[in-house]
C-alpha cells in the first residue's frame, strides 16, 4: 500500500520546514524537503555599504549568526585587500567568538532540538506543554536514567546560555555579535578578560566531557539501530575552517563514499535549479557568477532552496563531514576521539554514516573545539592590535568560505562604486536540505530518508529523527528570494 | 488556590529565531522558570506553542493553534516573532495546513490576534518590519500593529523591539502583566514599555564623558565616543548601557561597536550606513 506522510511544520529546527515522504509497503520510496518561509537577503543587500553586510547577514540566522559574521568578514577582508593584514589577535579573537557559538549551537541542538525524540520528557515532568502533544511510542530510556537525561536537558539550558555569555566577552553581545568586523575584532584581549573567558570555558568543557558526550553514548546504546538508519549520500564536503597562526582546525576536503580524499576548489561548486523556483537559464552556475532569477510557474519545482553540488555530486556537510575529513587526513586527536567512542558503542567507522553517527560527530566536535579554544586563548597578546582599518574599494570582488556549526558556508561579494552590486550566500542547509538537482539526484536529507522503514505511520519517529540529525537551519537556506510574481497555488506544491 | 495559567501561543514569521535564542539567555527568571514554574506566586505561563522547542510536530501541533483560537478566546497571550510577509496574500510564509491548504503566517497572526488577550510583538521585525522589510522589501513585510490596523483588529499590541530584544525586556513585561495587569504597562507612542525604552542610549552611555569632552574614536578599536563611527545612541531609546547584555557581561558600545539603533522603527534603512555618522536631521522620522 502506498501512503504519503506529510509533516508540516517540522518543529525543533531553526526556521520553517515541511517534509513529505511517499511510503510503499512501509518503506520510504520518495522524499521531499521544502522550506516554507522566504525573505530575500541578497536583494535587500544590494546598493548598501559593503561593511553593512557584516552586520546584516548575521540576521539571516539567530542560532548561528557568528557563522555569517565570520564568512562575511572573510569575504570583505578579501574584497578590501586585508586578508594578509589581519593581526594575529584579530584572527584568534574571531575564532574564540565563533568557537563559543559552535559550543552553544551543538549543545542546543542535542538537548533542546533533538533529545525530545529519544528522551521521555512527559515521563519525568508530567503531561505538560510545550512537551505535548508529541509522537507516542518509541521512548526507550525509562526510570532514573530517563529522569537524569531530562535533568540534563534543563541543565544544558544554563550551559548554552553560558556559552553566549562567554562569547560576549569578546563579541559584545549575543545573538548577533558586534565584535567581528572586516579588518579584525573591535574588543581588546586584556588579561582579566582572558582569565574570565578561560574559566567560563572550563565549566563548559566539564559539561561536554562529563555530561554531553556520555549522554550521546547513553542514547546511542538505547537506540543502537539508529547507527543503521539514515545513511545518506556518503559524499562529504568541508571547506575547512578556523585558520589560525597556530594551524587549521578543520581540514578541507571532499571525501568520496569509499573514503578517498580530494582537495576542494570553489570553482567546482555549482547550483542547480531544475526543481527550485528559479529560471532554468540560471542553472549550473558557480556562486561567483550566480543569479537569482525567480520563476514561480515551474512544474517540477518544489523548493526555494537551490541545489548546490560539487562537480555535479550531492554532498553532505556538517560535523560528520568535518570529523571524517580530519580522520581520513590523519588528525591524531580526532582519530582517538572517534575510535574511542565507536569502541564504547561497539560500532565501526561505517556506522558514522547514520542518525547516531551525526549526533556522535557533533558531540566529539564540541569537545575538539572547546579543548582547542584553550590553546587559542594562550596565544592572545594583550598589548598588540586586534584590528586594521578597512577602506571600501571602488570596485572589487571577494569570497569568504568557512565552516559553520551545520557545515560549510560561503559568502561572495561584488562591489561597484563602493556599494554592494551582488551578494551571494550558500549555507550548509542549502546543501543538506536541497531538492533534486538537474540530474534528478535527491538532496542529502532526501537521500537519508529514502529507503527508511517506517514502523508506525501515525508516529513516524524515523523520519523526524533523520531530519533533525542534520540540524537543519531553514532561515539560512531559504534567504534567497525575489518576489516578483507568485501565486499561493504554486507555493502549495509541497 | 489554583495556579492561574496564562496560555502563550508563540508564532514565528519572517525572522531568524534570534529573539527566541535571546530569551533562552534570560538569567532571572531563567528560561526553565518561564517554562516550568510559577513566575510569581500563584501565576505562571503555559507555553502551548513554540515551533523551536515544542515536543510535537505536524498536524497535532496545528490542532493546538486551532484549539486556542476556538476555545480560549480572550485568554491567551499571542507572541509574534518575525515580520509578517503580506505580498501575494501572505504566500511567502506559512505554518502548517488547514483543510489541505497552507495557512499563511499573516492568516495565523490575524486569526489568533483577533482573540488574544494581548499581543507581544517581539523584536524589531515583529514590531516594525525590521530587516525583512528593508528596501526593496521583497515580500512586503510588515509589523504586527500595522497588519492589525489594516484589518481593524483592536487587540492591544505591545512592541518589544530590538535585533534581537533583550531577554529582560520580555521577562520584565511579563512581570508587569502578572503583578499589576496589562493596563499597568505604560507605553510610549511606538507602543514600547517606557520601563525599558524610556531613555536614550546616549543619556546613560559610559562613553558619554568622551562625547562631552569632544574625544572621538576615529577608527574602530579606538578609545573615545563612537559618534563619528556611526553610533546611533543619541536617538536610540533603550536601556542597554544600564542593563548590559548576556548577564551583564558586555554590550555593543562597551565592545567598541557603534549602537545600530536596532530598536528603532527606521532600522535598518534609516540608520545605515551603519558605520557612517548620521546627523539628527538625516533621520527618517516619518514612521514616528
Amino acid at each position: 500500500m502506498v501512503t504519503k506522510i506529510k509533516i508540516d511544520p517540522i518543529t525543533r529546527i531553526e526556521g520553517h520546514m515541511a517534509i513529505e515522504a511517499v511510503i510503499d509497503n512501509g518503506v520510504v520510496k520518495e522524499a521531499r524537503s521544502a522550506g516554507t518561509l522566504f525573505r530575500g537577503f541578497e536583494i535587500i543587500l544590494r546598493d548598501r555599504d559593503p561593511r553593512d553586510a557584516n552586520r546584516l547577514t548575521q540576521r539571516i540566522c539567530g542560532v548561528c549568526p557568528t557563522a555569517h559574521a565570520t564568512a562575511s568578514a572573510l569575504c570583505l577582508d578579501d574584497a578590501f585587500g586585508l586578508t594578509d593584514k589581519i593581526p594575529d589577535n584579530g584572527k584568534v579573537l574571531r575564532a574564540l567568538i565563533f568557537g563559543s557559538n559552535f559550543l552553544q549551537s551543538h549543545i542546543l541542538h542535542f538537548y533542546h532540538l533533538a533529545a525530545l525524540d529519544y528522551v521521555d520528557a512527559v515521563g519525568a515532568l508530567g503531561d505538560l506543554a510545550p512537551f505535548v502533544p508529541r509522537y507516542e511510542g518509541d521512548y526507550r530510556v525509562t526510570g532514573e536514567a530517563n529522569a537524569e537525561l531530562v535533568n540534563h536537558y534543563v541543565r544544558a539550558l544554563d550551559i548554552r546560555r553560558k556559552c553566549q555569555e562567554m562569547l560576549s566577552i569578546f563579541g559584545g553581545k549575543m545573538p548577533h555579535n558586534v565584535g567581528i568586523v572586516p579588518g579584525g575584532v573591535t574588543e581588546k584581549p586584556t588579561e582579566d578578560k582572558i582569565t574570565n573567558f578561560l574559566w567560563r570555558l572550563n565549566e563548559i568543557r566539564d559539561f561536554i566531557d562529563n555530561t554531553y558526550v556520555p549522554d550521546v553514548i547513553a542514547v546511542a546504546k538505547a537506540y543502537g539501530d539508529y547507527f543503521e538508519i539514515g545513511k545518506g549520500c556518503g559524499r562529504l564536503l568541508s571547506y575547512g575552517g578556523f585558520d589560525l597562526p597556530t594551524g587549521r582546525l578543520f581540514k578541507s576536503g571532499v571525501i568520496s563514499p569509499d573514503l578517498q580524499l580530494e582537495p576542494v576548489a570553489s570553482e567546482n561548486i555549482t547550483e542547480d535549479v531544475k526543481h527550485s523556483w528559479y529560471a532554468d537559464s540560471s542553472s549550473g552556475k558557480n556562486p561567483a557568477q550566480g543569479e537569482t532569477k525567480p520563476e514561480l510557474n515551474k512544474k517540477e519545482a518544489y523548493s526555494f532552496i537551490k541545489s548546490p553540488r560539487y562537480k555535479g555530486e550531492v554532498c553532505e556537510l556538517g560535523p560528520l563531514a568535518r570529523m571524517v575529513n580530519n580522520y581520513v587526513q590523519g588528525d591524531a586527536k580526532v582519530k582517538e576521539l572517534v575510535d574511542s567512542l565507536l569502541g564504547q558503542v561497539g560500532a565501526g567507522v561505517d556506522a558514522l554514516f547514520s542518525v547516531l553517527g551525526r549526533h556522535a560527530a557533533r558531540a566529539l566536535e564540541a569537545k575538539l573545539v572547546a579543548d582547542t579554544m584553550v590553546d587559542w586563548l594562550q596565544t592572545l597578546k594583550p598589548d598588540e592590535p586586534t584590528i586594521v582599518p578597512a577602506e571600501i574599494p571602488d570596485q572589487a570582488e571577494g569570497a569568504g568560505l568557512t565552516e559553520a556549526p551545520r557545515g560549510s558556508v560561503g559568502h561572495w561579494i561584488t562591489i561597484k562604486d563602493k556599494k554592494i552590486d551582488r551578494y551571494q550566500v550558500i549555507t550548509p542547509t542549502a546543501w543538506n536540505a536541497s531538492p533534486k538537482d538537474d540530474k534528478d539526484q535527491p538532496g542529502a536529507v532526501e537521500q537519508a530518508l529514502i529507503g527508511t522503514k517506517v514502523k508506525d505511520k501515525d508516529n513516524p519517529f524515523e523520519l523526524v529523527r533523520i531530519v533533525r540529525a542534520f540540524d537543519p537551519c531553514l532561515a539560512c537556506s531559504v534567504h534567497l528570494l525575489d518576489a516578483k510574481k507568485s501565486e499561493l497555488g504554486i507555493f502549495r506544491v509541497v | 488556590m489554583a495556579t492561574k495559567k496564562y496560555p502563550v501561543i508563540w508564532l514565528q514569521g519572517a525572522g531568524c529565531t534570534g529573539c527566541s535564542v535571546s530569551i533562552l539567555n534570560a538569567v532571572s527568571p531563567r528560561i526553565q522558570n518561564l517554562l516550568l514554574d510559577e513566575l510569581v506566586p500563584g501565576q505562571r505561563l503555559n507555553l502551548m506553542f513554540h515551533a523551536t522547542i515544542m515536543g510535537g510536530q505536524g498536524e497535532p501541533v496545528i490542532e493546538v493553534l486551532k484549539d486556542a483560537e476556538k476555545n480560549r478566546k480572550g485568554d491567551y497571550i499571542l507572541v509574534v516573532e518575525g515580520a509578517i510577509p503580506t505580498a501575494e496574500g501572505g504566500a511567502y510564509g506559512s505554518i502548517g495546513e488547514k483543510a489541505g491548504k497552507h495557512v499563511t503566517i499573516q492568516q495565523s497572526v490575524e486569526e489568533l490576534g483577533q482573540n488574544a488577550l494581548l499581543t507581544l510583538a517581539i523584536g524589531t521585525c515583529a514590531a516594525y518590519g525590521g530587516i525583512p522589510a528593508a528596501k526593496p522589501n521583497p515580500t512586503l513585510c510588515k509589523g504586527v500593529k500595522m497588519v492589525f490596523n489594516e484589518k481593524g483588529i483592536g487587540t492591544l499590541v505591545v512592541n518589544l523591539p530590538g535585533c534581537p530584544l533583550h531577554p529582560e525586556w520580555f521577562t520584565g513585561t511579563i512581570s508587569v502583566i502578572l503583578f499589576s495587569g496589562v493596563q499597568a504597562l505604560a507605553l510610549d507612542d511606538l507602543a514600547r514599555p517606557k520601563l525599558f525604552y524610556g531613555q536614550l542610549v546616549h543619556e546613560n552611555c559610559p562613553r558619554r564623558a568622551d562625547f562631552d569632552k569632544g574625544k572621538f574614536a576615529e577608527k574602530l578599536g579606538d578609545a573615545g565616543c563612537l559618534y563619528k563611527l556611526g553610533c546611533k545612541g543619541h536617538y536610540t531609546n533603550a536601556d542597554c548601557p544600564l542593563r548590559q547584555w548576556n548577564n551583564g557581561v558586555n554590550w555593543c558600545v562597551k565592545a567598541g561597536s557603534p549602537c545600530l539603533a536596532c530598536v528603532e522603527p527606521e532600522f535598518p534603512d534609516g540608520t545605515s550606513p551603519i558605520y557612517e555618522k548620521i546627523s539628527f536631521e538625516d533621520l527618517i522620522w516619518s514612521q514616528k
